[in-house]
């Protein structure tokens, strides 16, 4: 009843290019901006911010990263764990060697490495796509694992080979509280994803659409096959770097070379087809889905009462993601974020659909 | 082969060739401990090719490329040792084969049946699910701790060409066993595929799947056989890793490690598997061995560990020079 665009006439380009062109759609945005912006801090309790919100707005961010390579390129990659990591070793080595130089300079920095290994473990896709693309990226991920495991050189010698950061400084500012953590977070999560969004509307974005749509079409229009696959890789790896540097620095704090492994790249690839592929949207969806449900299913034994031992509740997560996998697959292949907008057309047409 | 065109895969096998045979040189380096290596690389080289034999089968036959084949290897294994503690081995390997079949059976229904036509990507992703699902309910049905599968070999290594060497060389006689069971497994597909009216049927579905249905062949259930057969060389293999380092969750990433092993062997080939399994073997042990020292005094690296990459960076070569693998065919999409 109230979703509706009637009488919202576009009386100029400029409202006819806007990122979000219904009236209704602009309000729930910029509701939902202020909630999280205003209301979230001081509602929250510290838990709720540090183990879920800033964990989660992270995975997001990384989604965002690699739905841009696989949802919007068609380039499938199983090494966006490695890609998290040289973002957040570039990360820590600058802090570690150039303490004077801000932290935003830094996570732009250690975007720009993971961008440039992008670059380099994207070199493959020019030549070859699939699966034998994700063998490629397989490589990125172990070869990624080994180096920070071993060349002591990226974790300024640490005896146990784990590096840990002090809290980050902002202007003079230290953001150690959850509040401060989360609210940078979130305002870097905001500016990347509103990017992102504009980017794949934008010229770039239509070029990988392109390429994954059909190459060789692609290619007949003019499209330059090298550049809309590299710029893919780099873009991609970009986010993923920043979002790395930001799961190090702000919601890890110390960590060692296990923690961007193979798993993390699977988790990040469930979110954003359980999310929806080719959506910016879907990344949210999916990154809180893959984020709460094993925790929601921590808490819901003791909640209803029922014993059930951890071990068996980390089976259950896996197979309950793994037939979700299979089934969104099967039914809805483009995940959460094409229910969310069968959702909205549903609702303009509601109370009356005929 | 070695014509011109194929000059950059031949310099690549020339240099792995001179880097098998350059430890040599050096004179701290015996022969004897040299061929240790190169015998525990070979045995090594057998069980990732039975591996692989499991990913080679299903593409072949379905074009799906099966991220699923080591979980499925994990949960042949947890079947396998966990019913041998109830009842004879031979009964558990039965009975662990025919649970492969009903997951094969239920594979086609529940997933391939509906993903028919999808792009392989999709098939990928399709498996990478199966694969969660099955390590969770493996682990949940069968327990989750190490559990040893006993094929009743004596553990001591056997000393062999005492003559030849001073004291010889060790061989773990597991090894050889395996070696045995995977050149019987290998022929007994080849024969399977070559002899029978149902291997023939695979391999036309393999070579075309439409023109297979057009003349009457059932896809369906030749996705049933090639899964269950695939189930059964998981099964096989789960075993002789399973008896060698214990039934465990790490078994999982020994399917990863055959993956390198696939691109260069080629994903249609049977011997490809095998050639590729014994190249990688013999490369990452005598990597690790002679390459690893060199590597970690020059970098002053934190310990060696390079077979952990090695295969996968060999794979990353020869994907640039030879997508195809060694005896692929050669219809790959090339951009």
């Amino acid at each position: 009843m109230f979703y509706r665009e009637n009488g919202q006439f576009k009386t100029s380009y400029r409202t006819d290019l806007q990122v979000f062109p219904i009236r209704q759609d602009r309000i729930f945005i910029w509701a939902l901006l202020a909630v999280a912006f205003v209301l979230v801090p001081f509602v929250a309790s510290e838990y709720t911010l540090r183990a879920l919100l800033i964990p989660f707005l992270i995975y997001a961010l990384a989604a965002i990263g690699l739905n841009l390579l696989v949802g919007y390129c068609g380039q499938i990659s199983l090494g966006t764990g490695a890609f998290m990591a040289v973002g957040a070793y570039a990360a820590y080595n600058l802090v570690v060697r150039f303490p004077a130089v801000n932290f935003l300079v830094v996570l732009v920095i250690a975007g720009l490495c993971a961008a440039a290994f992008g670059i380099l473990f994207g070199i493959p896709s020019l030549r070859i796509k699939g699966l034998y693309l994700a063998v490629a990226t397989l490589a990125a991920q172990f070869f990624v694992d080994w180096m920070f495991a071993r060349v002591k050189w990226f974790t300024n010698y640490s005896s146990s080979g784990s590096v840990s950061t002090a809290p980050i400084e902002l202007f003079g500012m230290v953001v150690d509280t959850p509040q401060e953590k989360y609210l940078f977070v979130l305002s870097v999560v905001v500016l990347m994803a509103l990017a992102a969004k504009n980017l794949v509307r934008g010229h770039i974005g239509r070029s990988w659409m392109a390429m994954r749509d059909m190459d060789v079409a692609a290619e007949v229009i003019g499209i330059r096959p090298v550049y809309a696959k590299l710029t893919a890789f780099a873009v991609s790896s970009f986010v993923v770097g920043i979002a790395g540097a930001l799961w190090g620095f702000v919601h890890l704090g110390s960590w060692e070379p296990a923690a961007f492994n193979l798993n993390l790249s699977l988790r990040l690839l469930f979110m954003i087809i359980i999310g929806g592929m080719g959506s910016i949207v879907g990344c949210f969806f999916g990154a809180a889905f893959m984020w709460f449900l094993p925790i929601m299913l921590n808490q819901l034994p003791t909640t209803l009462g029922i014993p059930i031992s951890t071990a068996l509740i980390a089976h259950l997560e896996l197979m309950i993601v793994g037939a979700l996998i299979v089934f969104f697959l099967i039914v809805e292949p483009h995940g959460l974020a094409r229910l969310w907008s069968i959702g909205k057309e549903k609702l303009r047409l509601w109370p009356f659909p005929h | 082969m070695f014509s011109r065109k194929n000059l950059p895969v031949t310099a690549l096998l020339v240099v792995l060739a001179v880097g098998l045979f350059l430890p040599l040189a050096d004179r701290n380096n015996t022969l004897a401990f040299w061929l240790e290596v190169l015998i525990g690389g070979l045995m090594a080289g057998v069980l990732y090719g039975l591996v692989a034999l499991g990913f080679v089968l299903i593409y072949k036959a379905s074009g799906v490329f099966n991220f699923a084949q080591g979980a499925m290897v994990l949960f042949a294994a947890l079947a396998l040792a966990r019913l041998g503690e109830h009842m004879p081995l031979w009964a558990a390997f039965v009975l662990a084969a025919l649970i492969m079949l009903a997951f094969a059976w239920l594979v086609e229904r529940l997933v391939l049946r509906r993903l028919v036509n999808q792009e392989g990507v999709t098939l990928l992703m399709a498996t990478l699910g199966i694969a969660f699902f099955l390590d969770g309910f493996g682990q949940t049905v069968w327990g989750s701790d190490i559990y040893k599968i006993d094929l009743g070999i004596p553990k001591e290594p056997l000393l062999a060409f005492q003559g030849a060497f001073e004291g010889g060389i060790l061989v773990n006689r597991d090894d050889i066993v395996a070696a045995v069971i995977a050149a019987a497994l290998v022929l007994a597909l080849a024969f399977f595929f070559q002899k029978t009216a149902t291997g023939r049927a695979l391999r036309a579905v393999a070579d075309d799947h439409q023109a297979a249905q057009s003349i009457g062949i059932p896809l369906s259930r030749i996705w049933v056989i090639v899964w269950a057969v695939a189930g059964f060389v998981a099964l096989v293999a789960g075993m002789v890793w399973g008896s060698k380092l214990g039934v465990q969750f790490s078994l999982q990433e020994i399917a990863l490690r055959a993956l390198p092993v696939v691109i260069l062997g080629g994903f249609t080939s049977v011997p490809g598997a095998i050639v590729g399994g014994l190249i990688i073997g013999v490369g990452e042990k005598m990597s690790e061995v002679f390459l690893g020292p060199i590597l970690v005094k020059v970098f002053d690296l934190a310990g060696g560990g390079i077979e952990n990459w090695f295969a996968y960076v060999l794979a990353l070569l020869f994907l640039l020079v030879r997508p195809e693998g060694l005896f692929g065919e050669k219809h790959i999409d090339r951009v």
